[in-house]
């Protein structure tokens, strides 16, 4: 009896040692978790970006002497894999924080895990809106993760901003039809669609919303083309080879124009043997784009390091490797709960704009503030094999230009 | 007009669903294996395909024989590494053996999965395609690759019902499929008989694999899904029945294809699992199994 009480004092007392947070002796270094889909194109992008800052930041001597360690996990876009990286990365490899995933489904399985945990978790590409809005809704508990990329609801209004410039302005188009993956991150999306088309003179003649599993997508668009609409507006990241390619073989004659997550991959144009050609994407960046300063030199040592393009989550986890690395700085010390404060006050000029962070009263709090001066986002269109960038003007490195099998403005 | 578009498009994916069942329920019919790595091995077909035009620059009808040639060469080391190993060893009884075989197959299936994702990441890839262009159909506007999938699949299926009902091969094959063991007994090395069963299944799913990188493009993710799908199909046709595979792959087609145009896209697979479903209770051998 004695003996057992011993016993339970002891693993107790062993139990609570574990969940205290480390404490790092000056010279230890910064450990951060790097959680990612490492099959997926976008996610491939993840580690490698994040080590290559890493990299940087340790030839310079590192963060006041620290150096910063990555451990890289692999959830194989699986948000029960996720979840059982972020428990053994904080319990048994404790890192100071996590950057993790461009999938909203797994961010979401993870934020209440950033919550109890409390450990700083921040995500690269994740779109959805309830990232952010589960923040405002328990602000305390789920202070510790950060949307290091756009919400869906800021990506809409980016898109809407551009397909003003773009479409109406530039085609005078007036219908659209909305074709949407069904997902985490399309619902907000779609619901931004909806409210900011018809702003900028653009009708909604329908919302077509698909299975991420469909391989078929002839009836989709065979459907969309009875309406006659002059703009297709894309919300799709799941897919987007497979339609991409039989809007080519079937000649759909309305142009493709939103967020296909896929077209930003520099591996596009050979996935879909070309198809994708005409393709009007939005994106963060793109080759040979000067965002800021720090883009192509980030861009160059990516290529030479790995052999190709880093993915749109590639630009914004390299930029969070830095982000945190400054926020530990500031913050003096491991405390998570100062990490927070100290991310909360990041102003940072990285790879794809300024980067601040909403604040507390905002209904979207730690997410990504929008708009000029801070992020933009581009307008691409793949051109005979090339990411050509189209939108804002002073961006631009070409002009639009449609396949033949499009008749932009004759659908009417 | 939405008829004929229904018509047409549910024609060419029925197609190709029946040529990628044929195989499946032959190596069932003939040598009593439910081959669970069927779906790998397409997508495997139509991801070499990929990369033959892709990384080698191939062009579109040498890309398409690299894939198949892919897909022969993984289907006989199904059978020369795993399924055969298993049916020859004496270490697992022999009422236990199908079960082994089925697991075999399925690990088997996710191993060439993720080696492809893991070669050639998890997105979608499509092949080249040999025709391109549209024409006009009873006023739809068709691909030709469309067509020319459907009637490829239909050489492959005609040609496959010729070798089996018209040459020596055939024939013992269909023997085989009804007694093995009398087979044996006019002196018919079985398992010649099973490696040649093989190597036609490599063959059809090599072509079915390509055909449907072409239509409609694959990612490794689609490996399970076009296992199941298969299944599905031979279930609901009766398990080793060819003519009730090629009627159910019709069925499950086109209730596919009239569930997207009709009712919405997002529930196209719906109704053809709970049609396999009332099968299943009513008539558990299939349209025209015959056990």
């Amino acid at each position: 009896m004695n003996h057992s009480l011993r016993g339970a004092g002891f693993g107790a007392a062993l139990a609570v040692s574990a969940l205290a947070t480390p404490v790092l002796a000056d010279d230890a270094p910064i450990k951060i978790g790097v959680i990612a889909e490492n099959q997926a194109v976008a996610g491939s992008s993840i580690p490698q970006a994040a080590q290559l800052a890493a990299d940087e930041i340790n030839a310079k001597g590192g963060i006041g002497g620290r150096k910063i360690q990555l451990v890289s996990y692999d959830d194989h876009s699986s948000s029960a894999e996720a979840v059982r990286a972020f428990q053994r990365a904080v319990n048994e490899d404790h890192v100071n924080a996590v950057i993790a995933s461009y999938a909203s489904e797994v961010v979401l399985a993870l934020e209440p895990w950033a919550a109890r945990l409390k450990t700083v978790m921040i995500t690269p590409g994740a779109a959805s809106d309830v990232i952010t809005e589960n923040i405002a809704k328990n602000y305390e508990a789920n202070k510790y993760t950060f949307h290091g990329y756009l919400t869906s609801g800021s990506l809409a209004r980016l898109v809407c901003a551009s397909a003003k410039d773009m479409m109406v302005d530039a085609y005078k188009m007036k219908t659209a039809v909305v074709m949407s993956e069904d997902a985490a991150w399309t619902k907000p999306l779609d619901a931004g669609y909806l409210k900011c088309l018809p702003e900028i003179g653009l009708k909604v003649l329908d919302e077509v919303r698909f299975s991420p599993n469909t391989t078929d997508f002839t009836p989709i668009f065979n459907k969309i083309e009875g309406l006659k609409p002059d703009v297709i507006i894309t919300g799709i990241s799941h897919v987007g080879v497979q339609p991409t390619v039989q809007w080519k073989s079937q000649q759909v004659p309305i142009p493709m124009f939103g967020i296909s997550s896929q077209a930003t991959n520099s591996t596009f144009w050979k996935d879909t043997n070309g198809a994708a050609d005409g393709v009007l994407f939005q994106a963060v960046s793109g080759p040979g784009v000067a965002v800021t300063p720090k883009t192509l030199p980030f861009v160059d040592a990516f290529q030479k390091k790995f052999g190709n393009a880093p993915s749109y989550a590639g630009y914004t986890a390299y930029d969070e490797v830095y982000m945190i690395a400054e926020a530990v700085k500031r913050a003096g010390s491991m405390d998570e709960a100062k990490l927070v404060t100290a991310m909360e006050a990041t102003d940072y000029v990285g790879t794809i704009g300024r980067i601040e962070f909403l604040p507390k009263s905002d209904p979207h709090v730690h997410g990504l503030r929008i708009g000029k001066g801070y992020i933009t986002g581009l307008f691409l269109q793949w051109q005979d094999g090339k990411q050509v960038n189209l939108w804002p003007a002073d961006l631009a490195n070409g002009k639009i230009k449609f396949p033949a099998f499009v008749k932009v403005g004759s659908a009417k | 007009m939405l008829g004929w578009q229904i018509l047409i498009d549910g024609f060419a994916i029925s197609s190709l669903y029946a040529l990628g069942a044929t195989g499946f329920t032959l190596i069932f019919g003939v040598t009593g294996v439910l081959n669970l790595s069927h779906g790998g091995l397409m997508v495997a077909a139509a991801v070499g395909a990929w990369a033959a035009g892709s990384y080698w620059g191939f062009g579109a009808l040498a890309s398409a024989a690299v894939g198949v040639g892919a897909c022969l060469i993984l289907a006989l080391a199904t059978y020369g590494l795993i399924v055969r190993r298993l049916q020859l060893t004496t270490k697992i009884r022999e009422e236990e053996k199908e079960i082994f075989i089925l697991t075999a197959t399925l690990l088997w299936g996710i191993m060439i999965q993720e080696a492809i994702a893991y070669l050639f990441t998890n997105n979608a890839k499509t092949v080249l395609p040999i025709v391109e262009g549209v024409v006009e159909l009873a006023g739809v506007r068709t691909p030709k690759n469309e067509l020319f999938t459907a009637l490829i699949c239909w050489i492959a299926i005609a040609g496959l019902w010729l070798a089996v009902n018209r040459s020596r091969v055939g024939k013992i094959l269909l023997a085989a499929s009804m007694n093995p063991r009398g087979v044996t007994l006019l002196g018919v090395e079985l398992s010649r008989v099973y490696l040649a069963v093989w190597v036609i299944y490599g063959a059809l799913a090599g072509v079915a694999g390509v055909l449907l990188g072409m239509f409609l493009g694959v990612s490794s993710y689609s490996a399970g899904p076009l296992t199941a799908s298969a299944f599905s199909i031979v279930v609901l046709g009766g398990l080793g029945s060819v003519s009730g595979s090629l009627i159910a792959a019709y069925v499950v087609g086109y209730l596919e294809t009239l569930t997207a145009y009709l009712i919405s896209p997002a529930y196209r697979e719906i109704p053809a699992l709970l049609l396999l479903v009332i099968v299943m209770y009513v008539r558990p051998r299939g349209l025209l199994g015959r056990r």
